[in-house]
């Protein structure tokens, strides 16, 4: 059998078209951002700038671009070299000159419409790699279609969601408004993408291609797109993104890695962010010697250099002495803590609350609490064997300690700090005038009003819980040596870079979007939230 | 002011002993000390070889004891060992020498002997930093100056294409660790699959020659991460100022916009963006990490690596002792140039 190509048969027709599009467009935006860095034409402006100063921005702008493709060699641009350096460099600032003189003839609607139309271009084209490749076997649409193919499921999820959502936006609060700003659309799009290629792919299996952690003979150091050798017929005939070091699949490893980094990361924050505001909300709300005290067990674990943290803490050796354990039991106390002072505070004086509701509430938290800790045949096992509802890992505890440790400091400080602000406010001086606890002021008051930056920041610290994540795999601490999370495959794969390119980027390039689509997403919420 | 200084030194000094303290504890749990004895000695000892190789070093000794003498309050170890050899804390854990003194801990100048390197840790500690100390002027001199021209074009006209383009550009930075965009650079710019090859993807001749072949990745792969958060900032800064009236008033008057930006806005836009860059140099030093692993430069970060992972005890707390200082100072140098700024504030 052959290699895929990235496009297959179809890419011979396609191709062409693809690449036209593409150049068009760069070419289009590179004048535009020249164009747009000074108006000459400003609708607004009352003073415009002088021509002299006006025409920099292009000259810099298209000249360099000019200078660095005629470094490249390309063989358009190669003859613009002429063989030296300083000349050529001076040479395409000239043109540079010239062709910005020449933009600020155009007005700048012009160029923005010409780029916006060629972007749109370029990506039906390359949606319509995706969506041919849904229907045909992966030799006629390559590489590109087949991955398309792999992940039905998600775009089947996707497309059900934004149906939904879009649908009925008007009803959903603040979570529909994304839907009003297209920054929050596609940071939600890259976050659900993650979110349901875990699901469906790390979850239920119906994503990866291959087991990521067997290895076939013969299948190691591929180039993406290497069939597979001795395949039997239910096997995928493929390995899609090639193979690694150890003649695993790339594609399904980076798939079934986001299942590990979309269940720990945020697990973690909502962790890191029931330890703040269990502490941050009294530290702030009281003041006083319990402020500094926690102010100043803050600073310090913020002190400490994070990565200096993470080797001190997640190494074999810590695991032994079963110091993770003991963190453990002490973190995440805090969100049993938060539960039932948060259901004591409000519902204390209603009718069955503490002889029913409250107790129940208690046995499941603490049960499920005790579970977490406690750990077979270690020095916390708290539960016997039968009633311990899931172990989990101690590799993966002590990523999932170290993460939260180093997140809660963070967002106790913003909690404290938004309380401090909040508490001058006129509704809790109302609510100490009706004679409310102070738990209550401080849960049912305060915090629902301090949600807005919580949940933009929420956001922003998942995305950061995840570089956390990576950085631990990147250093080959906590987690397996081959084990298919992002950071540990990036590690595994950066040894042979230089000629084996897919092993490290492709979970590379996962990490980042992830992350992008996180950030994004905070910003779309950002904007949103302020807007009413 | 005086009385702000000497405060915020004095909660420097305690958190530094606090964490010093928390390190020293962590490296010398029993199982650290055994890496280290089977690291020193050899990895087939017995158990009991390892506790009496633990004893005769001193080891086992209580920790405040060994924490006092490593700080320098109480004197050094002198130990009889079970071999019969005697050792003492301050002759580097070996035979007694006769000049050594009683006291040597940090107040008295001695970082201890570095188990890893077989060097005294301050020489190494001087020699890893100097080279960390030029990666990162070379990052501030790339981040610095682009983060805020970004940050000023982006926040001069808010909500035009440029600041919509800059903006994206920033998060799409922020999104992209170091260990993401390093490995980008160096499949791009050093592969042979791409084949390019404009630069080196190893910095470790760089150490003694920086060239731009061999040090522009390093020093690009710091600054793109940082450079995005500041941006913002910058950008959030200057958009502020631009709606004040006093730029209104010049615009009126008939300033022309290059001049209304450069000399009427920058100067109130760049006080918040000084705070930020303060803080942000801690957050460099975990990006100096990842890059002096990732492009074998052997610097600062290199050393921490190196020492964690053969729990080089000493190494360890004087590294530590480096970046809690360097996170503690960088805070009180963006305090104080807070004022000094803006001097709406005043520090009581």
């Amino acid at each position: 059998m052959q290699n895929l190509t990235w496009t297959g048969t179809l890419g011979v027709y396609l191709n062409p078209l693809f690449l036209t599009a593409l150049s068009a467009f760069f070419v289009f935006a590179v004048s535009a951002a020249a164009r747009g860095f000074s108006r000459l034409d400003g609708r607004t402006l009352l003073n415009p700038t002088p021509p002299s100063i006006a025409l920099l921005g292009p000259t810099a702008v298209i000249g360099l671009v000019l200078w660095l493709l005629s470094l490249t060699g390309l063989p358009p641009f190669a003859m613009l070299g002429l063989g030296n350096m300083t000349l050529s460099l001076v040479v395409c600032l000239v043109i540079g000159l010239a062709t910005g003189f020449g933009l600020f003839q155009i007005s700048s609607e012009l160029i923005f419409k010409l780029v916006w139309s060629t972007f749109y271009v370029v990506l039906c084209l390359f949606l319509i790699y995706f969506i041919v490749g849904l229907f045909v076997v992966p030799e006629t649409a390559g590489i590109v279609g087949a991955i398309s193919k792999q992940l039905t499921p998600t775009w089947i999820a996707l497309l059900v969601t934004f149906a939904v959502s879009i649908y009925f936006k008007r009803s959903l609060g603040l979570y529909g408004k994304l839907f009003d700003s297209p920054i929050g659309m596609i940071g939600l799009g890259l976050v659900l993408f993650w979110v349901f290629t875990a699901l469906l792919g790390a979850g239920f299996d119906l994503i990866a291609t291959h087991d990521p952690l067997s290895q076939v003979s013969g299948m190691k150091n591929k180039h993406p797109g290497i069939p597979l050798r001795g395949a039997e017929a239910n096997d995928y005939p493929y390995y899609l993104f090639g193979g690694d070091t150890l003649a695993r699949d790339v594609f399904s490893r980076a798939i079934v890695g986001s299942g590990i980094v979309i269940v720990i990361a945020p697990a973690a924050t909502v962790f890191a962010f029931m330890i703040g505001i269990t502490l941050g909300l009294p530290a702030g709300y009281f003041g006083g010697r319990l402020d500094t005290v926690l102010s100043f067990l803050s600073n310090m674990v913020l002190a400490f250099p994070v990565i200096l943290l993470f080797f001190l803490l997640v190494t074999p050796e810590i695991i032994e002495s079963g110091l993770p354990n003991y963190l453990a039991v002490i973190l995440f106390v805090f969100p049993v803590i938060f539960i039932a002072v948060a259901q004591f505070s409000k519902n204390r004086l209603k009718p069955n609350f503490l002889t029913l509701k409250l107790p129940i509430i208690m046995i499941i938290a603490l049960w499920l609490y005790l579970s977490l800790v406690s750990e077979t045949d270690t020095t916390i096992a708290l539960l016997p064997p039968l009633l311990d509802l899931f172990d989990v890992p101690s590799e993966i505890l002590v990523v999932f300690v170290s993460v939260v440790f180093v997140n809660s400091p963070t967002v106790f400080r913003i909690v404290r700090g938004l309380t401090l602000d909040v508490k001058t406010r006129d509704y809790v001086a109302a609510a100490q005038t009706r004679g409310e606890g102070p738990w209550y002021i401080m849960l049912w008051e305060i915090l629902p009003n301090v949600r807005g930056p919580l949940i933009v920041d929420f956001c922003l610290r998942i995305g950061y819980a995840t570089i956390l994540l990576g950085t631990l795999g990147f250093f080959g601490l906590g987690l397996e040596s081959e084990s298919p999370d992002w950071g540990t495959t990036i590690n595994a794969g950066r040894k042979l870079l230089s000629v084996y390119l897919a092993p490290p980027l492709v979970p590379a390039f996962a990490l980042m979007s992830l992350v992008l689509g996180l950030n994004l997403l905070a910003d779309g919420l950002r904007e949103e939230s302020l807007r009413d | 002011m005086g009385m702000f200084i000497l405060r915020r030194t004095g909660v420097m000094l305690l958190t530094a002993i606090c964490l010093t303290f928390i390190v020293f504890i962590m490296t010398n749990l029993y199982p650290n000390l055994e890496k280290l004895a089977k690291n020193e000695g050899n990895f087939r000892m017995s158990d009991a070889e390892v506790a009496s190789f633990l004893g005769n070093r001193g080891y086992t000794q209580g920790k405040l004891q060994n924490y006092g003498e490593w700080l320098g309050v109480l004197p050094g170890y002198v130990i009889e060992g079970i071999d019969g050899k005697t050792r003492g804390r301050c002759s580097n854990h070996g035979a007694i020498v006769e000049d050594a003194g009683r006291y040597c801990g940090v107040l008295q100048g001695d970082w201890g002997f570095s188990s890893r390197f077989k060097e005294p840790v301050s020489k190494i500690v001087a020699k890893r930093l100097a080279l960390t100390g030029k990666l990162m002027f070379w990052v501030l001199v790339v981040m610095i100056p682009s983060a805020l021209i970004i940050g000023i074009m982006a926040g001069m006209r808010e909500g035009s294409r440029l600041d919509r383009a800059l903006s994206t550009g920033a998060i799409v930075t922020t999104a992209t660790p170091e260990y993401v965009s390093g490995v980008i650079f160096i499949a791009i710019f050093t592969s042979s699959a791409v084949g390019l090859k404009w630069f080196k993807g190893s910095a470790t001749s760089a150490m003694e020659n920086a060239t731009l072949e061999n040090f522009l990745l390093p020093v690009l792969t710091i600054a793109l991460y940082g450079m995005g958060y500041i941006a913002r900032m910058t950008r959030a800064s200057m958009a502020e100022v631009m709606t004040a009236q006093y730029i209104r008033t010049a615009r009126l008057k008939g300033v022309s916009f290059a001049n209304i930006v450069l000399k009427h806005a920058l100067r109130n836009a760049l006080i918040a963006p000084f705070t930020v860059i303060m803080l942000q140099i801690p957050w460099l030093l975990n990006g100096v990490v990842i890059v002096e692993v990732l492009f074998n430069f052997k610097g600062f970060g290199w050393v921490l690596v190196q020492a964690a992972s053969n729990n080089d005890i000493d190494l360890l707390l004087a590294v530590s002792v480096v970046g809690v200082v360097v996170v503690l100072l960088t805070q009180l140098i963006s305090d104080i140039g807070y004022v000094f700024l803006n001097p709406r504030i005043r520090i009581t």
